[in-house]
């Protein structure tokens, strides 16, 4: 009983990662029609600024500055590269994104090395918050909920409640209109891509010192937010974050529990075979669910698209 | 003017020629390991350590035979081998008569098969295979040869080893196993099951499970299963990143017992564990160095990190490879007749400067030496890894581990 608690935390936490991640993703594909390759590569950058300006200035300034370098580049690569590329369609543009995720990832080897960096929670938050039989939270966790929490109330309130935010929902639908109006749309596009590319950074900030900060970070992370998207449907914030929510748990509570597949199949009234180490199904009777729980997501993404191509919470395209 | 350019290519040529005429003078060992993409680091720094070890231990020396040098010339196979069989045909038609790789047993395995096959048809150009980190048990078992050589412990010696020590506690009654979803991760587990139960029935197995290689994010939830189920001590075989986010998840959720692990120090791992590893961290491993061992070991050292500042002495069965073949070249007379060479390594005896006498058997052509359990620690360390406070520091050893251990190899010799 404890350790659902325990789970529902963790999953809560990797669920909010994943967030600060699909929001950008997700805001800049709808607004651009940009599936951006690269936003896993900010996440990255994110990380090895914020350890690189934390050995000068300590975590907190790294927190602070890190995102805003992460945002500043990503502008700059919207500014004098994806604007230049889009007269020619979306397929370059693709091509392009894709490129500059493999440049990112070689300039960081270049410059930090292949090895891992000692990048770490800073000693303020080195200690236990509280236990739950046995199980210890690290405060440094709590931390990451409150800053992720933080950031989607910020997000939705610029979004829904200020000019800013109805500018960009308009240019969203009406990018035509909205110009006509006089509003700057390039300018527009620039600073959402710079937003974007900026919660990517205080993603890769606040997980680097507890997932490691290594240039296949980027990699490892990297498929799974376009899946996180394509679930909670392009476009969505709140899409995106049940979806997010949503992997978190599958993927924490497959992990954490040792459901054999035979079991499920027994369950549901089909016998294991007499001579199992024959048998082609072999693989299939004896996977458990830690050994699959990180492609749950992809079988989800799969089921959604054939039942839901729009996504949980996203407007189906015409 | 096409006439100058031909000239003048024709005699480039020629010099090419003739300068690699010159320097036939040289033994040449090929380095077929990953230079490039995510295992690069690990390649790159066990060339370091290579041609270290040739320029120190043997060609400040005045080099073997009558002042013959031995030059490593590095091959990039990218970790697969398909492209490792294209690097070792390439090496070989360059006149290279010693292979040495490490990195992954998935390739050594195609190594050897291909060197064999190629000794049996080519006896005029035969090569050696020195193998200076593939565990697979295989290797000397069921897929031996005659011109395989391996200079690490493989992965039944080491578990053999470390459970040796491991059962010396008496307060260790739960011990849970973790691995990567492969072939070695499988192989440790099974070593480590066997072992226990062997050595220590009262102690329960209370975990043993795989996780996919190198696509885990958060390693939370394992960690929570491990404590949850009471666990006194884990055994992993993990490497790399699945390493550091294993063991910093573990120790994050509190647990305090022992980790023992294959492949937790060096490559950045010593530096990023710090000071959450201290007391928690052990490595079963060849090669002690800290203490130093010898004067000489730890000259070696200090000269490597002259020369490479941000390199680790990680792999210290490197410098024996070099040594050892040395000595066989020397008392074959030879460094042509890779069977002389071969019969002068079979059967050879040798002293490491890293503290080990070494053996190699020659039923199999395993290596046989002194296995040291080490603590990843800050106190007492000579030489830090990572340029960290921290490093690998010799708790225990196992003197010539698993001498007498039985072998499936039949060897065909030439």
């Amino acid at each position: 009983m404890e350790l659902i608690l325990v789970n529902l935390i963790d999953g809560l936490v990797t669920g909010l990662l994943l967030f600060m991640l699909s929001a950008g993703l997700t805001l800049i594909f709808s607004m651009m029609g940009v599936l951006n390759f690269a936003h896993a590569s900010f996440y990255m950058l994110g990380a090895y600024f914020a350890y690189q300006i934390s050995i000068a200035l300590g975590f907190w300034m790294g927190l602070l500055l890190a995102p805003l370098i992460v945002g500043v580049i990503g502008a700059g690569v919207e500014r004098y590269g994806l604007r230049r590329v889009h007269q020619y369609g979306h397929v370059p543009e693709l091509i392009f994104t894709f490129g500059l995720a493999l440049l990112i990832e070689e300039l960081v080897q270049f410059i930090w090395g292949k090895n891992q960096m000692p990048y770490s929670v800073p000693e303020v938050l080195d200690f236990t918050a509280f236990s739950i039989a046995g199980n210890s939270i690290p405060a440094f966790k709590i931390f990451m909920i409150f800053i992720s929490i933080a950031i989607f109330i910020g997000l939705l309130f610029i979004l829904t409640k200020t000019r800013v935010g109805m500018i960009i929902q308009a240019a969203l639908s009406y990018p035509r209109t909205v110009e006509a109006l006089g509003h700057n749309v390039p300018l527009i596009f620039m600073g959402v891509f710079g937003v974007g590319t900026a919660l990517a950074g205080v993603a890769g900030v606040i997980a680097g010192p507890v997932l490691g900060t290594f240039p296949g970070m980027a990699f490892v992370l990297g498929s799974i937010v376009f899946v996180t998207i394509v679930i909670g449907g392009l476009g969505s914030l709140w899409g995106a974050l049940v979806a997010s929510l949503l992997i978190g748990w599958i993927t924490t509570f497959a992990k954490s529990y040792n459901i054999a597949m035979s079991d499920i199949l027994n369950g549901i009234g089909i016998a294991t075979p007499e001579n199992l180490g024959d048998s082609a199904l072999r693989d299939l009777w004896t996977v458990t669910s830690p050994q699959i729980a990180d492609i749950l997501p992809y079988i989800l993404m799969v089921l959604i698209l054939i039942f839901r191509p729009a996504g949980l919470f996203g407007k189906r395209e015409s | 003017m096409k006439n100058i350019t031909k000239i003048g290519a024709v005699s480039a040529l020629s010099l090419v020629i003739g300068a690699s005429a010159a320097f036939a003078e040289n033994i040449k060992i090929a380095f077929i390991d990953p230079l490039s993409g995510p295992f690069a680091s690990t390649g790159t720094n066990g060339l370091h350590q290579f041609e270290f070890s040739a320029d120190y231990m043997v060609n400040q020396n005045g080099g073997v035979l009558d002042g013959q040098m031995f030059e490593v010339v590095g091959f990039d196979n990218k970790i697969s081998p398909k492209e490792s069989l294209i690097q070792l045909q390439v090496a070989i038609d360059q006149g290279i008569r010693f292979i040495a790789q490490g990195n992954s047993s998935g390739v050594a395995n195609a190594l050897t098969e291909a060197i064999d096959k190629h000794n049996k048809r080519n006896p005029d150009s035969r090569v050696l295979f020195l193998n200076y980190a593939a565990v697979d048990p295989a290797l000397t078992n069921d897929k031996c040869n005659f011109w395989h050589f391996r200079f690490d412990a493989n992965a039944d010696i080491k578990m053999d080893a470390l459970t040796d020590v491991m059962v010396q506690n008496e307060d260790m009654k739960k011990v849970y196993i973790i691995g990567q979803d492969y072939s070695f991760g499988k192989a440790v587990a099974a070593a480590a099951v066997a072992n226990l139960t062997a050595k220590r029935p009262d102690v329960e197995i209370v975990g043993n499970e795989l996780h996919p290689i190198g696509k885990v994010k958060d390693f939370t939830p394992y960690a929570r299963k491990i404590v949850a189920s009471g666990a006194d001590a884990v055994i992993t075989g993990n490497w790399g990143a699945d390493m550091l986010g294993l063991g910093k998840s573990i120790i994050d959720n509190g647990f305090t017992g022992p980790i023992y692990t294959y492949y937790a120090a060096g490559s950045g791992i010593t530096g990023a564990f710090g000071e959450s590893g201290k007391g928690v961290i052990r490595l079963i491993g060849e090669g002690q160095v800290n203490p130093p061992p010898t004067p000489e070991a730890a000259a070696f050292y200090t000269a490597y990190k002259e020369k490479y500042p941000d390199g680790n002495v990680d792999q210290t069965r490197i410098s024996n490879v070099i040594g050892m073949l040395a000595q066989a070249i020397n008392t074959a007379g030879t460094a042509d007749d890779v069977v002389a060479v071969a019969n002068a390594l079979e059967n050879m005896e040798f002293d490491s400067m890293w503290g080990s006498k070494l053996f190699m058997r020659p039923q199999d052509h395993q290596l046989i030496q002194d296995m040291h359990i080490q603590a990843h620690t800050n106190e007492g360390v000579t030489f830090t890894f990572d340029n960290s406070d921290y490093g690998m520091v010799v708790e225990s050893t196992v003197k010539m581990a698993s001498m007498d251990s039985p072998t499936t190899c039949e060897m065909k010799r030439p």
